[in-house]
């Protein structure tokens, strides 16, 4: 369980953290977004021990991140923002500083580092030094140090970040492995992450909590949510169709696209209009060449809240 | 304690994984046997012992030994893993301490590599070895000192170049505290009692009265309480200034 109350950070002038206030339970998998500055990285930083809070507090599985930081941070794998590491060293030799410095011994040590090893796929580059891998690589061998002890909880800043989408999707298929008995806290940028990975999703913006739903949830804040969008074959019928379906009731706008002959027409607040509009389109003899229900779109909903 | 050890072997690894390690022993004992022998004139004087060898160690490591301690921390925080450093469970004392031993190790790996000047003086006459072991004692202990130092202000810094620069600049004010050139500016204004606690500050002072063969306890407390007051303020720095 992690607990964080009232966590704020300032610098000088400036807020980075205001307040926030939060619970995560074991199995949940949390998505922290934001616009960059919103302050996803000094909250993880705080919750990983790196730096102090100017006020409140949190704790990581019942230690104080202030007054009991070692237990804290014992319970805690942590990748950094751009996942730092030590360039000059190979990784099998980096790896094993980790495993030390996580007091790992014996043949729970030797475990870990083949766990670790084969489950982010390093065999390959064990003796290089670090400098000379991808950015891909590199990023792995930051999840590979994050998950040497097993921790309970998982913080990952930007666990995606600069992987190609292989990549992405293998970290996606570990981290939602990994979710079913840990706290798993994830930063991103790409809100298709949020989807595929998390259970919770909180926005932040300027320091502070604006959202905190299930990627669901939020999604159906989206004016899209619940929306029909439809392409013609023909868009000679595009004038046509439009008017019709703004004519109907339920429908509270239009949206085209030209471009690809696409109208999108978007419902009042909780009506169903996919029936009606199916029925029109066979009524009106609309050829379509596709017509889907939209679920709301996550980056529209980011947009508003966080502008 | 364990965790000194850790992050100890992994810094005095990361000398020797990049040509630094040899380069600085290298130039190290280049200069150190040129200037016991050219400035030092080590076969004029026909004195067998090791006198023109320790006196230029200040000199040699007023600029050594900052470019030694430069990276210690402006490297880690210029890369960032400074945070993967700090966010295991350690605490940043034991990271301090293991990084300082680390580079001490180095230097003294660097000093004992001098060994052939040793053999030579015994080979051409009678020295006194005792006082040479005390040469190379507060040799240790004044690149422990300037370590201490140049560790504190590398964690100032992100920037290695600065970090070595303010490193030459704060061990000379301290390796001539007890000079005139050190202690004019304090003597318009300060009291007495001031400016003989500066001059007292002397790594000079307390590094010549060892090198001279006499290893007094209040030389050993001097050195051992300069490294802990500067190790403290690497801490106190990397506390207020690791984030930056």
């Amino acid at each position: 369980m992690i607990q964080v109350e009232h966590l704020s950070k300032r610098y000088h002038a400036l807020t980075a953290v205001d307040d926030l206030s939060f619970e995560v339970a074991p199995g949940e998998v949390l998505g922290f977004l934001g616009p960059n500055g919103a302050g996803k990285t000094t909250t993880m930083r705080m919750l990983a021990g790196f730096i102090s809070p100017t006020a409140g507090t949190a704790s990581i599985c019942g230690h104080d991140i202030e007054t009991d930081t070692l237990a804290a941070k014992k319970s805690i794998g942590y990748l950094p923002e751009g996942a730092p590491l030590y360039g000059e060293m190979t990784v099998q030799s980096f790896l094993e500083f980790i495993a030390d410095l996580r007091n790992l011994t014996g043949s729970m040590r030797r475990n870990r580092l083949e766990y670790a090893i084969g489950r982010l796929q390093l065999g390959s580059v064990t003796e290089q030094t670090i400098e000379t891998l991808s950015k891909g690589f590199r990023r792995r061998v930051g999840l590979a140090q994050a998950l040497m002890q097993d921790p309970p909880v998982l913080i990952l800043d930007e666990p995606t970040d600069g992987l190609d989408p292989n990549q992405k999707h293998e970290v996606r298929t570990l981290i939602n492995e990994m979710s079913r008995d840990k706290i798993i806290i994830i930063s991103t940028h790409l809100l298709e992450e949020v989807d595929a990975v998390c259970t919770r999703a909180i926005i932040i913006a300027r320091g502070r909590i604006v959202a905190d739903d299930s990627p669901q949830g939020l999604a159906a804040k989206s004016r899209y949510y619940n929306a029909v969008s439809l392409q013609l074959e023909n868009p000679q019928q595009l004038a046509a169709a439009r008017a019709a379906i703004e004519a109907l009731p339920f429908v509270a706008a239009v949206e085209v696209s030209e471009r690809d002959a696409r109208l999108t027409a978007l419902p009042r607040a909780g009506a169903q209009i996919l029936p009606a509009l199916s029925e029109l389109a066979a009524r009106q003899g609309l050829k379509l060449k596709e017509l889907h229900l939209e679920s709301g779109r996550l980056d529209e909903v980011f947009r508003t809240i966080t502008a | 304690m364990r965790n000194v050890g850790v992050i100890m072997r992994r810094e005095l690894g990361s000398y020797f994984a990049t040509p630094l390690a040899y380069v600085f022993i290298l130039i190290f004992l280049v200069l150190a046997n040129a200037f016991t022998f050219y400035l030092g004139g080590f076969f004029e004087r026909g004195q067998a012992d090791l006198a023109p060898f320790f006196n230029f160690h200040p000199w040699l490591y007023l600029f050594l030994i900052p470019a030694l301690a430069m990276r210690l921390w402006a490297e880690e925080r210029k890369t960032g893993s400074i945070e993967l450093l700090l966010t295991q469970p350690v605490t940043l004392w034991e990271a301090v301490l293991g990084k300082f031993i680390a580079a001490w190790i180095f230097a003294a790996l660097a000093l004992a590599l001098t060994f052939p000047i040793w053999i030579t003086v015994n080979y051409l006459g009678k020295p006194d070895n005792g006082a040479i072991l005390a040469g190379y004692v507060g040799s240790l202990l004044l690149a422990g000192g300037f370590l201490a130092i140049g560790s504190c202000m590398s964690a100032l810094t992100r920037n290695q170049v600065i970090a070595f620069i303010l490193g030459v600049v704060v061990c000379f004010v301290f390796l001539l505290a007890g000079f005139p050139l050190v202690l004019d500016v304090f003597r318009s204004w300060a009291p007495q009692a001031l400016i003989d606690a500066i001059a007292s500050l002397s790594f000079l002072t307390h590094f010549e009265s060892i090198a001279k063969g006499v290893i007094d306890i209040r030389d050993l407390l001097y050195f051992a309480m300069l490294i802990a007051f500067f190790l403290l303020a690497t801490t106190i720095a990397l506390d207020v200034r690791k984030a930056e």
